[in-house]
């Protein structure tokens, strides 16, 4: 009787560390979310998102703050991006959204410049102000054919 | 001439005859999980022997492949000078592919095969019949714990096998080459998908363990009744098992890219 409590035990361990790790796999690793993240949606609308793609990171001074949820082509076809933002974050109205790339050729994502108002953006509210990724394409495009460097469009 | 084409056609006959047989074996595998009694302590019994005992050489073997995959994926990524992507690579190959399909492979050796064994000596000394006298189903009694065992422990094994890889990538990557643990982890987390790469990966496991009870158990079951059926019964489960996975998991990558 004795071993059988044992093995009962084991068998009670093994099946919870294999429901924990799965479970780690799922919402840590996956990104899967079981609460409807109840955090703060902000939408923000670029006209070139470069390699941007969802769950790519929002930051603020570096620091991540949320994910990017969705990205599709709002009725002017522009990228509208949907940001899903840590609970409790408080961006006045006039915060901007930029898309920066960590490194040269690192992974994009979203730098919030907070603002200066006492107002603040509440869900489902938009960002002011964005700015696009830089293209490096164009760029390096605009230097060889001499048009020089930030002109264009 | 035709005596060859006429073998070919008995052979292949035979091999038909027998995916029916093993289709409606799984049928009466699958019957008899809803008829009581449940035969719970048979199927923890399983669980131990299957699961709790294979994951020692789990946690050993995903170790050993994180520790190779780290070192392996650096040496390619760092030629391109993406040797920060090394979490994005190691996860992705290990979830979707590497986790699921080494799980099975060693389940198939460690666990199948004694499952097959251990029928197939039930059946050569005749216990199986000895249950049917007393109107038991082996089937029920014997069978069917096994099956579902080796199904529900396979995903739960593979878990424990990406988790370490992981870990053991992590190792070498971040402890032994220098890497940022800050981008491994973050390539990883950023990288890897709950739908198109976790879920995979579950799925994944959770066929190769159904295909491994069924394969398993119909292999002892209806093994030749004395000791040469009974090895033969053994290794044919781990060559139709290996293969039959590795089959479904190319079957089951392309179905999930389309």
């Amino acid at each position: 009787m004795q071993s059988t409590a044992n093995r009962d035990l084991l068998v009670g361990l093994f099946v919870l560390m294999g429901l924990g790790l799965i479970g780690y796999l799922s919402l840590q690793v996956g990104g899967l979310s079981i609460r409807d993240s109840g955090g703060l949606i902000l939408y923000a609308t670029f006209d070139d998102i470069g390699g941007l793609s969802p769950r790519s990171a929002v930051r603020i001074g570096g620091v991540r703050v949320g994910r990017v949820k969705a990205i599709d082509l709002d009725a002017d076809l522009r990228a509208r991006v949907l940001l899903d933002l840590d609970r409790g974050l408080e961006l006045p109205v006039d915060s901007a959204a930029a898309i920066r790339t960590s490194g040269l050729l690192g992974d994009q994502f979203i730098a919030l410049e907070p603002g200066a108002e006492e107002e603040l953006l509440v869900s489902g509210e938009e960002f002011a102000f964005t700015e696009s990724a830089v293209n490096l394409d164009k760029l390096i495009g605009s230097v060889v054919h001499g048009d020089g460097l930030g002109g264009g469009d | 001439m035709t005596g060859g084409i006429r073998r070919l056609g008995a052979a292949t006959l035979a091999e038909i005859a027998e995916i029916g047989e093993v289709v409606r074996f799984g049928g009466r595998i699958l019957r008899a999980t809803t008829r009581p009694p449940s035969r719970w302590r048979f199927f923890l019994a399983a669980v131990y022997d299957a699961g709790v005992l294979s994951a020692a050489l789990i946690a050993a073997s995903a170790i050993t492949v994180g520790f190779v995959l780290g070192l392996q994926l650096y040496n390619t990524l760092s030629r391109f000078g993406a040797g920060d992507s090394l979490g994005t690579a190691v996860g992705l190959s290990l979830i979707r592919e590497l986790g699921p399909v080494l799980t099975a492979l060693l389940v198939t050796g460690r666990a199948g095969s004694a499952i097959t064994a251990e029928i197939g000596a039930m059946r050569t000394s005749q216990q199986l019949d000895g249950l049917r006298m007393m109107a038991i189903d082996p089937i029920h009694f014997i069978i069917m714990p096994r099956a579902t065992a080796l199904a529900f422990v396979m995903p739960l094994l593979s878990a424990i096998f990406v988790v370490l890889g992981i870990f053991g990538a992590y190792l070498i990557g971040v402890e032994l080459l220098g890497l940022d643990a800050g981008s491994y982890i973050a390539g990883l987390e950023t990288a890897v998908e709950f739908r198109s790469d976790v879920l995979q990966s579950l799925v994944k496991s959770l066929v190769f363990g159904l295909l491994l009870g069924l394969i398993a158990t119909w292999r002892g079951y209806s093994c030749e009744p004395h000791s040469a059926g009974v090895s033969r019964a053994t290794t044919s489960t781990v060559v139709t098992a290996s293969i039959c996975i590795l089959l479904a998991d190319y079957l089951l990558t392309a179905l999930w890219s389309i």
